[in-house]
């Protein structure tokens, strides 16, 4: 070879531009294919969820009715004397809010930083018309606690847009006017909590699913394919049986004159005037949701066990192992991915459960989902509902990147 | 652990036994639930427990009564005999919250599966970009909690900023965006089921048909589709159950028209219980029986198709 050029194609190219330009043809006809669905979970899915996560930092309620106190309380550092151009420009929003029909939406916004100013607003915003200057003294003759800083602190908070005020709220913590947080007396504190119970629920149901799947997945590994294919309907049929209804059932079983309390004044385990209350409590959310979840746990451990040859635990054995040995030594370490990729699916499901919650778990057994709900449809408050959810997300992606480091998620089985 | 030897000591022994004792509890822990509710719904009292005469299987203390309820409920006339079928067909709560559950489902399967396949090809290619993290945002909606999604999807269906819909009519309180929701849900299933479909699939397959003078779309429909599709059927079915089930989207993007199976559930759960609920779980659950069956039979096809042994 004494030709040093490039190797050239047919028509003359170089091979290696040649190559690249199939390549790049292929890589785009691949794509084009993901592409629709792409564009349509980006449309339908992922921007909600965005815009709702931006409603949790952005709250133009106030800053978009109030115009004049807005552009004031920007200025306004918190904590210096009232002026009367403050009062002046209060009453000229006050009149406009009542004319736009807003001044409702305006005082609830306040309301939620500073309660008991609702009807402050209301009031005041009915009788603004006919105020005269000076405003000042107008506006504390109508309540005197339009004198109070706070009121005005809580307004300034109120008159931003982007804030994260609501972020703190979600995290039991006050945003103050000269932008410091202060966290909330202990009686007023729920989120956090709320969180933190959130959390070891999971983690409840984590370990009692691995408790009780653990063996029932062994068994059904080491069984013969015929045995073990129908015992597998056992664990299937609640796999795909709806989750109201398994709720339903649950109701069924656990409430106070309920299958299993009549078995258990049956069995003279109790009396009839002492029932267990098992539902309608933390007890009744946890059993259901370790009965829903759990076919989530057997089927990854399954498919994992079913990976280990059954050779080993003899191999063990032969060489003197006993059977705790064999299997803590040698078959328990070959199902930690299994148990790995059961537990943090169970995790991540359990952590974001609203419907037997909500259905079986009464007051106490309330996750963070059916306060997110709560703000959502009840008190309308969707700013604190996207910050709870916001937290929430970020936990739960959290521990998916986990689970996508260590298990894979090509990796995740179904039935 | 699986055949007791002969020589085995009484530990071994005690174990053994002791290990299938435990293992038949969490079996009937499983199931109990399930099946209770069977017997519970031919109650002829509205309880949801055992009245003492179907304990000693009194003939008079079961009835169908739940389950002509499940017509009966809504219905404006049900003793009539002239119209009843338009009546029940029209105003039965359970009959239109059944209809509303497959209009839904089917639409939402479709988008899914569709839209699904797909990417799924798509990803299974070896020259695919960025493989890892449009995986992970396909997977997302599996991921998210539902409530997030849920609360998500109703606070930007009912805005303003509404980019689908001008003017006053927006998609949440209606059929269309749940349907949206549900195909977003259903889609990780399908990717999921369809790409384990094709990682064993043969590449000189549609090579061989490529040589052989075939299009892109012949090639598709001729020779990769027949050998995927029950990955695909078996995606469409997860999807449709996903869509089936769900209820959290439902209650937060349905009107009380759109109402659901499972969403006529909850309310049924919440304001009236009666054993009303417990004839439809038991319809649903000879449903998912049968479901259950029929995955069953697609897996073992593809398993023969594939040329895999049976297992």
């Amino acid at each position: 070879m004494t030709d040093t050029g490039p190797v050239l194609a047919a028509d003359g190219t170089p091979l290696k531009k040649k190559l690249a330009q199939a390549l790049f043809v292929s890589r785009a006809r691949a794509f084009s294919l993901v592409l629709p669905l792409l564009i349509f979970i980006v449309a339908s899915f992922i921007i909600p969820i965005f815009s709702l996560m931006v409603q949790g930092v952005k709250n133009d309620t106030y800053s978009s009715n109030m115009p004049a106190t807005t552009a004031i309380m920007a200025e306004w550092d918190g904590a210096s004397e009232l002026t009367e151009d403050m009062f002046a420009a209060l009453v000229t929003d006050l009149i406009q809010a009542r004319a736009d029909k807003s001044i409702g939406r305006v005082a609830t916004r306040v309301n939620r930083e500073y309660a008991g100013t609702r009807s402050m607003f209301t009031k005041s915003a009915r009788r603004a018309a006919k105020l005269e200057a000076p405003f000042m003294a107008a506006m504390l003759d109508i309540d005197e606690d339009w004198g109070d800083i706070n009121v005005w602190g809580a307004m300034k908070v109120s008159s931003q847009t982007l804030s994260p005020a609501f972020y703190a709220a979600a995290l039991d913590a006050d945003y103050k006017a000269d932008g410091s947080f202060v966290r909330l007396d202990t009686e007023d504190r729920i989120y956090v909590y709320l969180f933190v119970k959130t959390l070891a629920v999971a983690l409840a149901v984590t370990l009692a699913t691995l408790a009780l799947g653990y063996p029932v997945a062994w068994l059904l590994a080491s069984l013969p394919i015929r045995q073990s294919n129908l015992l597998m309907i056992l664990v299937l049929l609640p796999f795909w049986t709806s989750l109201l209804v398994r709720t339903t059932a649950w109701i069924a079983m656990l409430q106070s004159h309920g299958v299993l309390n009549n078995v258990f004044v049956w069995l003279g385990i109790t009396s009839d005037d002492s029932r267990f209350s098992l539902i309608y409590n933390m007890t009744g959310t946890i059993i259901a949701m370790t009965h829903i979840l759990l076919p989530f746990m057997i089927l990854p451990l399954f498919s994992v066990m079913k990976g280990i040859p059954p050779t080993y635990l003899r191999a063990a054995k032969s060489l003197g192992a006993t059977n705790w040995t064999a299997f803590w030594r040698v078959y328990f370490p070959g199902t930690i991915p299994g148990i790995g990729a059961g537990a943090l699916l169970v995790f991540i499901l359990s952590i974001g459960y609203y419907i037997t919650p909500a259905l079986v778990g009464g007051q106490d057994g309330q996750l963070i989902s059916n306060f997110i709900a709560y703000h959502m449809q009840k008190s309308l408050n969707w700013s604190l509902a996207a910050a709870l959810g916001g937290i929430l997300l970020v936990i739960v992606l959290a521990i998916y990147w986990v689970y996508d480091k260590v298990v894979g998620i090509d990796n995740m089985k179904m039935g | 652990m699986s055949a007791l030897p002969p020589y085995a000591t009484i530990g071994q022994r005690v174990w053994y036994y002791a290990f299938r004792v435990i293992c038949a509890l969490i079996f009937v822990f499983l199931i109990t639930p399930i099946l209770i509710i069977v017997p519970l719904s031919f109650n002829a009292e509205p309880y949801f427990t055992f009245t003492s005469g179907m304990l000693s299987f009194d003939p008079d203390a079961f009835s169908l009564r739940w389950y002509a309820d499940i017509f009966h409920n809504g219905m404006a006339n049900p003793d009539a005999t002239e119209g009843w079928w338009a009546d029940m067909w029209q105003n039965s709560q359970w009959v239109r919250a059944t209809k509303n559950s497959f209009i839904i489902g089917f639409w939402a399967t479709a988008l899914a599966t569709s839209f699904g396949t797909l990417a799924a090809i798509g990803l299974s290619r070896s020259e695919m970009p960025y493989k890892g993290l449009i995986m992970s945002i396909l997977i997302s909606p599996m991921i998210v909690p539902l409530i997030v999604t849920a609360a998500g999807m109703f606070y930007f269906y009912s805005n303003d900023f509404n980019p689908f819909i001008e003017g006053k009519q927006a998609l949440a309180g209606s059929k269309l965006g749940i349907i949206l929701a549900h195909a977003a849900l259903g889609t990780p299933f399908v990717i999921i089921t369809v790409t384990s479909t094709l990682v064993g699939f043969d590449n000189s397959l549609t090579r061989a048909a490529a040589n052989m003078g075939a299009g892109p779309t012949r090639t598709f429909f001729k020779v990769q589709m027949p050998l995927i599709l029950p990955g695909v059927i078996s995606g469409g079915l997860f999807a449709f159950i996903t869509s089936f089930d769900e209820v959290v989207a439902v209650l937060f993007l349905a009107s009380p028209e759109d109402k659901t199976i499972p969403r006529q559930m909850w309310s049924g759960i919440r304001e009236q219980i009666s054993p009303t609920i417990l004839a439809v779980a038991t319809i649903l659950v000879i449903i998912s029986i049968a479901l259950l069956t029929v995955l069953e039979l697609l897996r073992r096809r593809s398993e023969r198709l594939r040329g895999l042994s049976p297992s």
